[in-house]
């Protein structure tokens, strides 16, 4: 029986996902560690405010997981939230897990919490790198309704490894503010299609934005992320060098004019077979080149 | 303040930092040592392009000049919000410009962030808030997002956004508040060569900003919930 | 205007002791939903409850499902703890009873 992973509470994921009653969370919900900014503004927290952090393991080997809840605030990384990672992300240095699990979904920075969210992200994005330059890998994992987006999307791409399911989506703005300012010849957000040819994991996977494509499907990220706990990956000067080659290729893949959709332009001039068929065919049957 | 006469104030008529369209650039002789200078100006928005010509330019600096201290000069007004830039991976550009950064600093180059004007989270991310240290000039400003957005994503009032942004820290988009709660490290005022003097010279290594925001006041829980985690049973 | 939560509390007398457990946390602060969490207060005789929530004026309707709750179930020796976002006296009951149905697992 296949459990879909968009469907499952953050909480729901880390219990299924990791081995089975291995989960011990740090800074528990009866903690009460939340937000102090949120009832100013009418707005309930959340007992956890919207991130469970602890180790676990996973086939038997020792590691890290946070879980952002969507549902809770679209994700927003707030003070609090932000800091649990931090802390997680700290706490790894020092305990060296096999692998820190981020169970990716979220609009960004909390807006509730302006300021303080943009520095928390900021702040996230900087504890991952001190990981990520000691070796120890970390995989997030994106396939909730919401997304990984903003300053969260840019820290996604701070990870060794990213797993995603079509479902999920991979970006930074999201298609209604790009609508809102500017218009929407230049982004219709309600063609859900046209987003996720934008933004969704089957355009990463294709264009090398995410390093695996599954269903949305529990054991199949859970796979996934067992397939991915050695894929440790620092950065190197000859590493940026090459991304940087490949980010610049792609900018000048668009310079010719584009006849009709910008996606399938982009994926036909990728080299990618039978693009047309991209959007009707399952995770498992694409290929890329 | 104009950017140029930012750059001329800090190092002189001569100081032989060029614009391209949004893009400042140059290597600037500073005491007696050669500063990369990269920044953007005209509220420049940051898409996949112009994160990728700084990163350039870092690289660059990590690969020629081993030491050399770069100093990012910040005017943006956030990310480019345009469909074809998320299709190209703007997240992807800005994370490989953070990183660049980044090694930049594990490998020895100090790297001072400057909000000279204006900075919006998107634009600003993964330049001065991945620096060693960000600083701004008193009339910076910083912000999250424009108000009418805001509202429209958060449903809350624009009228309520907008008398929070003016007594709340948490809204309030002045860099005193940015100070406040550490994530600006402090204000350039008056002899602005001397400011820099001081910036390179007792830039961090590490991350200090929930700190800072602890002891500061403006942000009072950070640090607190950091120390929770690494001592939680 | 002035946002605000509205908080509210009810201390009822129990009747069989829940006894020691780990917390227990159900549901998820979204619009339309709540999140509870039942805690053990061993010791104490009552079912204590407190509310904070967005949706305010509701008092009467939170004490009904509180009532009818308590009458369900007549713990002894249990915090409940609540935030809630609008959601429905149905959808309140439900959650309040999944949490109570996790103790008892």
């Amino acid at each position: 029986m296949n459990i879909s992973y968009s469907e499952c509470s953050a909480r729901e994921r880390i219990a299924l996902l990791l081995d089975e009653g291995s989960f011990h969370e740090w800074l528990p919900p009866s903690e009460r560690v939340t937000s102090p900014h949120l009832a100013q503004l009418g707005v309930p927290s959340a007992f956890d405010d919207g991130v469970a952090i602890g180790r676990a393991t996973l086939a038997g080997r020792p590691v890290f997981v946070a879980a952002q809840e969507g549902e809770f605030m679209g994700g927003g990384v707030g003070e609090v939230h932000g800091a649990k990672l931090v802390g997680l992300f700290r706490r790894a240095l020092r305990e060296r897990p096999d692998a820190v699990l981020l169970l990716a979904e979220s609009g960004g920075v909390r807006l509730h919490e302006a300021n303080a969210g943009l520095i928390a992200v900021s702040e996230v994005m900087r504890a991952l790198l001190d990981l990520r330059a000691a070796g120890i890998p970390t995989i997030v994992l994106i396939g909730g309704a919401n997304g990984c987006f903003g300053g969260m999307g840019i820290v996604a791409r701070c990870a060794d490894r990213i797993v995603m399911s079509d479902i999920g989506r991979l970006a930074m703005s999201g298609p209604e503010v790009i609508e809102a300012s500017n218009g929407v010849d230049e982004f219709d957000s309600r063609d859900r299609a046209l987003v996720w040819r934008t933004t969704g994991g089957k355009h990463r996977w294709l264009s090398g934005d995410c390093d695996l494509l599954v269903a949305d499907e529990l054991a199949a990220f859970r796979a996934a992320a067992i397939a991915s706990l050695d894929a440790a990956a620092p950065v190197t000067l000859a590493g940026l060098e090459d991304e940087h080659q490949l980010l610049s290729e792609r900018l000048h893949l668009l310079d010719a004019p584009v006849d009709g959709d910008e996606a399938i332009a982009l994926w036909t001039r990728l080299g990618v077979p039978a693009p047309q068929r991209v959007p009707e065919l399952d995770p498992g049957e694409l290929t890329r080149p | 303040m104009d950017w140029n006469t930012l750059a001329t104030t800090l190092f002189g008529p001569a100081h032989g930092i060029a614009q391209d369209g949004d893009l400042l650039h140059g290597g600037v002789r500073f005491d007696n040592a050669t500063l990369t200078v990269i920044g953007t100006t005209n509220h420049a928005p940051i898409g996949v392009r112009l994160a990728l010509a700084q990163a350039r330019l870092v690289l660059d600096t990590i690969a020629q000049h081993p030491g050399r201290a770069i100093l990012l000069l910040i005017d943006t007004q956030g990310q480019q919000l345009r469909r074809r830039d998320e299709l190209l991976g703007i997240n992807r550009a800005m994370a490989h410009l953070g990183m660049s950064i980044d090694l930049a600093r594990r490998r020895g180059h100090r790297v001072l962030g400057l909000v000279y004007d204006q900075a919006l989270s998107g634009g600003f991310i993964t330049s001065g808030l991945i620096a060693d240290a960000c600083d701004a000039l008193p009339e910076a400003e910083i912000r999250v997002m424009r108000i009418p957005a805001m509202a429209r994503v958060t449903k809350l009032p624009e009228a309520l956004l907008t008398e929070l942004s003016q007594s709340n820290p948490v809204f309030a988009p002045g860099v005193a508040n940015y100070v406040a709660m550490g994530g600006v490290r402090r204000l350039w005022r008056g002899d602005l060569p001397q400011a820099l003097r001081e910036a390179l010279a007792d830039a961090p290594t590490e991350d200090r900003r929930a700190l800072d925001g602890r002891e500061r006041g403006g942000r009072t829980m950070a640090a607190d919930v950091i120390e929770r985690v690494l001592a939680a049973p | 205007m002035s946002p605000g939560l509205e908080a509210l509390d009810y201390h009822l007398a129990g009747k069989y002791p829940a006894g020691d457990f780990p917390a227990v946390l159900v549901g998820v602060v979204g619009s339309g939903n709540l999140e509870v969490l039942l805690e053990p207060a061993t010791g104490s005789t009552e079912c204590s409850v407190h509310v904070e929530t967005s949706a305010r004026g509701f008092g009467a309707i939170w004490s009904a499902v509180v009532e009818d709750f308590h009458r369900r179930h007549q713990l002894a020796g249990i915090r409940v703890s609540i935030n809630d976002m609008g959601a429905t006296p149905a959808v309140v009951s439900l959650r309040l009873d999944q949490a109570v149905a996790e103790i008892k697992r």
